[in-house]
């Protein structure tokens, strides 16, 4: 798994969130004691994956399902309970924060939403100057001009704009001032948070589009975050699958779309709307996703699968290497249980 | 005979303190009953306003300016606003798009329930109950008989959509009008709800109006579909020949830049340049023109007409009418 061109590689990670409050919203009535309770959001549970160099990893999975903690936790933007982070073959999860500026430089993150994530105050020029100026405190203003300018320009916003401030750009415009600001520090791997979702149709295929371009240009590798299974097939190389918190399955794009192998990557890709066919099948789950607040046993789809039998609700599914490479995580497949 | 729904020549203006924008530009098109009618467009097409000036919810500074919508032979667009409270949420029930802002957060279900329907009919409460019960079952709410006394923080997203389905089925209506009503939704959960209505359609012989961005749910729910762009209907049609055979070159753009649909993965997405025009200012004759691959110098003088352009497609295109041996053959 870790060969020589893979760049980033998470092992067993695990992220939950204290959501219980102060001492007083902690106290709860038990069997007639008072005792304290901690309510924890179980986000990502003990999740194992690895991105190669130049490629598009994606992972897609509903609300809820803990994609974007996942997104966050790689970038360092929240600790972890347990687990380990190696970037480039070293260990990054439990640097200090000076030993991590070099890291940052190369990972860098696009978020869901440009209306947020710009900073209203300042202009163009002065978000894409700001991270050239912390990290490269040597670059002089003629330098950090002509970078400005190249970025700009790769990302198809006028540079006479460069004065303006957020509010005058369109949603559009703001998502390339967002990827301009990734860009700017010649990053070598990008985990893009949902990039396109809050976009229309027309204006998603110019960014899809533009973000395939810089990937091709500048040899980035992504990690992008999607919800959106028909963006997915279109530019990754492989999928990763989660539903609630665990990874599912595993698979190269062409594969995971041709065969799926996990019973809820088959009722995800047939709820998918495609233009021009009426009245497809959508294969049904039974009730709704569960919280994340209280796990099921076993495996965490068991109670919405319509293969699943005793080891399901008993036994956590392991994530195995099938023949053709694909990871999948699921009894009834490692069974060799029909599905279909 | 007369159509279940008829608007004709529909213009929405807003005023506002530079003048009057045009948010709806003569929009027509007929609704029949049991039929399904996609309104499909970008943010700011007007495809919601569309949806809202049906049942008069325009508030101000917007108006109805011009043309009529008759439902039943009636023209119900003149009406006053104590009439047309007869018919919102009775004959004409509307969805939106936000499960958690539709519901009353401080009133549990079955309240909201039964306050709808003894807005609209003479019902004792318990009488009124049978019927929320009924309509619960009818949208396959899992142990109906609770929700009833449940608040909606109490239910996930899906389910809350599907009782906002059931609130708008309590009066029997002859239309309902979905806003978007899976886009805040995840994906097995949207397919789900398209089900369910498509289902109740069929069942109770029921009119939709469907109202979304997305063209793939357009295409698998209704059998009629019109794409508006910068407050114009710019195709009109069926919605098989429609999403195979597009006319316009806007809802060309619009479906082949749906990835996975036309290109190979890896390949670029075909996509249509720039953005649409804000309301404010349309360009001079056709309003998709700047984008156009197809410009010619008539486009930027003349605004085109919707026309017949043959397999029951209405277009406005002056490049694609019929006769110029671009049609959709």
């Amino acid at each position: 798994m870790n060969s020589e061109n893979t760049i980033l590689s998470i092992k067993n990670v695990v992220k939950h969130f204290d959501i219980s409050g102060g001492f007083l919203d902690q106290l709860t009535i038990k069997k007639g004691k008072i005792c304290l309770e901690k309510v924890t959001v179980k986000a990502v549970n003990d999740v194992s994956l690895f991105v190669k160099k130049g490629e598009t990893l994606r992972v897609v999975g509903e609300s809820g399902c803990g994609k974007s903690t996942l997104a966050r936790v790689v970038m360092g933007l929240y600790p972890l309970n347990s687990g380990e982070i190696y970037y480039n073959g070293n260990r990054i999860d439990n640097l200090t924060h000076a030993q991590m500026l070099p890291v940052r430089k190369k990972m860098q993150m696009i978020f869901q939403d440009p209306y947020a994530s710009l900073n209203p105050r300042k202009t163009v020029q002065q978000t894409l100057e700001e991270p050239l100026r912390f990290h490269n405190p040597d670059m002089s203003n003629g330098e950090i001009d002509d970078k400005i300018d190249l970025v700009m320009e790769q990302v198809g916003v006028d540079q006479a704009w460069i004065k303006r401030y957020p509010h005058e750009f369109s949603g559009g415009q703001r998502q390339r001032i967002s990827i301009a600001r990734g860009l700017i520090l010649d990053p070598e791997f990008i985990v893009a948070d949902e990039p396109v979702s809050a976009l229309d149709v027309s204006i998603q295929a110019q960014i899809l589009n533009l973000m395939m371009k810089a990937g091709r240009e500048r040899g980035l590798t992504y990690l992008f975050i999607t919800h959106d299974l028909s963006v997915v097939r279109h530019i990754s190389t492989r999928v990763a699958v989660m539903y609630l918190g665990t990874l599912c399955e595993l698979a190269a794009a062409a594969d995971l779309f041709a065969n799926p192998r996990h019973p809820y990557t088959n009722a995800l890709l047939s709820a998918i709307p495609k233009v021009g066919e009426k009245g497809a099948k959508h294969i049904k789950l039974k009730g709704e996703v569960p919280t994340p607040i209280h796990l099921p046993t076993g495996c965490v789809f068991h109670g919405r699968c319509v293969y699943a039998d005793k080891r399901c609700s008993a036994e956590v599914p392991l994530l195995l290497e099938q023949k053709d490479g694909t990871f999948v995580a699921c009894h009834a497949v490692e069974e060799g249980r029909p599905i279909d | 005979m007369s159509h279940l729904l008829e608007v004709r020549d529909l213009e929405v203006k807003f005023a506002l303190r530079f003048g009057d924008i045009t948010a709806i530009d003569g929009a027509s098109f007929k609704l029949d009953r049991g039929e399904k009618l996609g309104l499909v467009g970008e943010s700011g097409a007007g495809k919601s306003v569309t949806g809202f000036s049906i049942i008069n919810l325009i508030s101000k500074p917007g108006y109805i300016s011009k043309g009529k919508v008759l439902f039943e032979g009636k023209e119900i667009s003149s009406y006053s606003d104590e009439q047309m409270r007869k018919i919102r949420g009775n004959s004409i029930s509307m969805i939106f798009q936000d499960p958690m802002m539709t519901l009353n957060p401080v009133f549990t279900i079955g309240f909201q329930m039964v306050e709808t329907i003894q807005a609209h009919r003479n019902i004792s409460k318990a009488g009124a109950e049978k019927i929320a019960l009924e309509k619960l079952k009818k949208v396959h709410i899992p142990s109906p008989e609770q929700r009833l006394s449940q608040y909606p923080h109490e239910l996930s997203g899906g389910m809350r959509q599907r009782i906002i389905i059931a609130v708008s089925l309590l009066t029997d209506p002859a239309i309902i009008i979905a806003d978007e009503p899976t886009t805040a939704l995840d994906v097995t959960i949207q397919a789900e709800i398209m089900d369910l209505l498509q289902e109740l359609c069929a069942s109770d012989n029921m009119a939709l109006i469907l109202i979304t961005h997305d063209l793939g749910v357009v295409s698998q729910v209704t059998e009629k579909i019109a794409v508006m762009y910068a407050g114009k209907i710019i195709e009109y049609g069926p919605t098989d020949q429609v999403v195979t055979y597009p006319v316009h070159p806007y809802t060309e753009g619009l479906i082949k830049s749906i990835p996975g649909n036309v290109v190979n993965p890896g390949e670029d997405l075909v996509q249509i340049p720039g953005m649409m025009p804000t309301l404010t200012n349309i360009p001079p004759g056709c309003a998709f023109n700047p984008r156009c691959y197809l410009r010619q110098a008539v486009c930027t003088k003349t605004t085109p007409e919707l026309k017949d352009v043959g397999n029951s497609v209405m277009a406005a295109c002056h490049m694609r009418y019929k006769g110029d041996g671009r049609t959709n053959q």
